[in-house]
């Protein structure tokens, strides 16, 4: 794992997608594609071995009309943290056999290094979020198309596994604009870093920031409670993330008010609520 | 024709005959060659593998030869570190089918990545935390192990034995075994250990994750002790196999019946351990992750689904407790048919273990939306795993001609 720089603060990039406000309109998913240059397929009908960076599941409250409720929940990668925090134990990362997945410690993000990755798939086994994505085809565009790729994102080649890097490149180039103004971290002063996601979308339902900026908006609305044992579990009680007691602890949240979407978060027996199901006593 | 190169005082077919033999297997062979280039040249959408199936067959087929070859280190061990001399008689051949196992896991495993010509980032890049790493690395030097133990028997040939200097370097090596035989069992429990750390590590997929001792997952205890304990059965599978096509007695029942004792021990230790296992598993992990034990089986259309519950039972009961029960008692062991059907049935147990621990957890559904998937290997998946099997069968066949194997053989078979 890279150690942190001294001269800047650690970050920790994280998203809040509100749930109550999510259309399901697919526009994240699509400038996700167009921004990381996705490779797609001329009959994308299985999505099982489709690359979706970002993906939009649908789901119910299972009761019959009138009182059905549906609700569209994106998944991008959830960047975990792992079990032991910040030091990228994250499922994936760990299992990786040739460090072709990386924490990085200065922004919270785990990497994805396609000219290393040698297509064991073992971190695909180790997601319980189907956030990684293997090209089994070589990625081939539309004629002229290729025109219109990014150049600021390297295309993977056949026999490596890709997933969402919340537009590093992004935070790349954030960073260039701020040494080149002369500054040494992100400040009031230069414009921010944003994934391309979070600008696609009609509704405004992702918010992404530093989640350990008390000053930004996701920070506000996670409200991290740092007393918990778990590292980022949420403070407002209509945040949740994703399989929570996994402890693969993501730095993508969801907020919604409605219970049945909170409680779809995970999964729960019998009596047990997202506020007090049993929890593991020894970390490993 | 090729008599002069047959061990001494046994009997072979004839070239022509032992040739037509082989045709069919040679053409089994071509087909999976044929698959293989097909997956190296055109890449894994040859297969029918998927993005939750990113594990699938090919996986399974690496951990169940590993597994069953694990007779070669558990009979040195036995031999050369416990001093069961006994076992020298079929010391060889169990050394030959662990050459076959492992050298087709290698082969699978370059046919199972995405890039294979980075395969050796494993080593350059690697990644300490990772359980495939240290597979990587134990798996390679037992493999160099394992040539090392099966180039003496080449050197026995008779032809070549007449060369002096192979003559002594073979029974030099000879002289070395045990100190091989003893680095083999270690690497062997490490990497036997780590296969079965390869899936107890996911902590993101319930159904494989097992709580830790030290930074080893109950699996990886699991999975040294089931290869130790079924290897052997498989060991003696092979051996009445080819008795049976030879026609020929090749290793003497008092042999074969330890090495059944003592499996058969160890398949009862094994499968009680097993069976606490599945308990704290299902009683104390699962609930914590927030699962019923009986969700992680596809019961919801019928309990005999590809993915159901029947087979937890087959694996523990069918293939675990009533062999070993065959095999500790001296009555079950001296039945032929007993015999055969608990080794036979040992061996799927092993199997089935490392298949339930691949396929289920890329099958069933973590996210509380998210569904069973189902999987069927492609034509070139199931090619490229046969493909092993028709390997291994030319060259325990070629062995068998050529090279001492059976030392009992001569002395089983007075009329050669």
């Amino acid at each position: 794992m890279k150690e942190g720089h001294h001269h800047r603060k650690e970050k920790k990039f994280g998203m809040v997608i509100d749930l109550d406000k999510c259309t399901g309109c697919g526009a994240c998913m699509v400038a996700c594609m167009a921004e990381n240059n996705v490779p797609f397929k001329q009959n994308e009908t299985d999505k099982l071995d489709s690359i979706t960076w970002m993906r939009v599941y649908k789901f119910d409250n299972g009761k019959k009309f009138p009182d059905t409720e549906v609700c569209f929940l994106p998944r991008p990668c959830m960047h975990c943290e792992g079990q032991s925090g910040h030091s990228g134990h994250s499922p994936c990362v760990s299992v990786c056999p040739a460090t072709a997945t990386d924490y990085d410690t200065d922004s919270g993000i785990v990497s994805q290094i396609y000219t290393r990755c040698f297509g064991c798939r073992y971190c695909m086994a180790a997601c319980p979020y189907h956030a990684r994505h293997f090209n089994w085809w070589d990625p081939v565009w539309p004629e002229g198309m290729e025109k219109a790729l990014s150049p600021n994102v390297s295309p993977r080649m056949r026999g490596v596994v890709e997933k969402c890097s919340f537009c590093f490149h992004r935070y790349q180039l954030a960073m260039d604009e701020i040494y080149a103004k002369g500054h040494r971290d992100f400040d009031e002063k230069v414009p921010e870093y944003q994934t391309a996601c979070t600008q696609a979308c009609p509704t405004d339902a992702i918010v992404f920031g530093d989640l350990n900026n008390p000053n930004h908006e996701v920070n506000q609305i996670v409200k991290p409670d740092h007393n918990h044992r778990l590292t980022g579990k949420s403070g407002n009680p209509k945040v949740f993330r994703l399989l929570e007691r996994l402890e693969t602890n993501p730095k993508v949240y969801y907020l919604s008010s409605r219970e049945w979407v909170r409680r779809a978060g995970d999964n729960y027996q019998g009596e047990e609520t997202p506020e007090n199901y049993k929890v593991k006593e020894v970390h490993h | 024709m090729d008599s002069v190169l047959f061990p001494k005082g046994v009997k072979r077919c004839s070239l022509p005959m032992f040739l037509l033999g082989l045709i069919p297997v040679v053409l089994v062979l071509l087909w999976g060659v044929y698959a293989m280039l097909l997956c190296w040249i055109k890449g894994l959408n040859q297969t029918n593998m998927n993005d939750s199936y990113g594990f699938a067959l090919w996986i399974w087929a690496d951990l169940a030869v590993i597994a069953i070859g694990g007779g070669a280190f558990f009979s040195g061990l036995l031999k050369y570190v416990f001093g069961k001399d006994e076992l020298k008689n079929i010391i060889n051949y169990a050394v030959l089918i662990g050459f076959i196992c492992y050298s087709s896991a290698l082969l699978i495993l370059a046919i199972d990545v995405g890039q294979p010509l980075r395969s050796w980032f494993i080593f350059w890049h690697a990644n300490v935390h990772s359980m495939l790493t240290e597979v990587a690395f134990c798996l390679s030097c037992y493999f160099a192990v394992l040539t090392i133990e099966y180039i003496p028997l080449i050197l026995e040939n008779r032809k070549l034995n007449e060369i002096p200097f192979i003559h002594n370097m073979s029974h030099n090596m000879h002289g070395a075994m045990a100190v091989f035989a003893a680095t083999g069992a270690f690497l062997s429990c490490f990497h036997q250990g780590s296969l079965g750390g390869v899936p107890g590590v996911l902590y993101g997929r319930p159904y494989a994750y097992r709580e830790a001792i030290l930074v080893w997952p109950w699996t990886f205890f699991l999975y040294t002790w089931s290869a130790a304990a079924c290897g052997p059965c498989f060991t003696i599978l092979v051996t009445k196999m080819t008795e049976v096509i030879t026609r020929k007695k090749l290793v003497k029942d008092k042999v074969i019946h330890l090495l059944a004792e003592i499996s058969g021990w160890m398949i009862l230790t094994y499968i009680i351990a097993k069976i606490i296992d599945t308990i704290y598993w299902a009683q104390v992990t699962a609930p914590l992750m927030g699962f019923h034990w009986t969700e992680f089986f596809d019961s919801a259309r019928s309990s005999l689904t590809y993915h159901g519950q029947w087979i937890l039972y087959l694996e523990i009961i069918g293939c675990g407790i009533i062999p070993a029960l065959i095999l500790i008692t001296k009555k079950g062991r001296q039945n032929t048919g007993a015999l055969w059907f608990a080794v036979a049935m040992a061996t799927l147990g092993v199997c089935i273990n490392r298949w339930t621990m691949v396929m289920q957890p890329m099958a069933m559904p973590v996210m509380t939306f998210d569904s069973w998937n189902l999987y069927l290997p492609s034509w070139q998946e199931w090619a490229t795993t046969i493909l092993p099997v028709a390997y291994g069968i030319i060259l325990i066949a070629i062995s068998y001609r050529y090279l001492p194997i059976f030392p009992q053989e001569s002395e089983l078979n007075p009329s050669d």
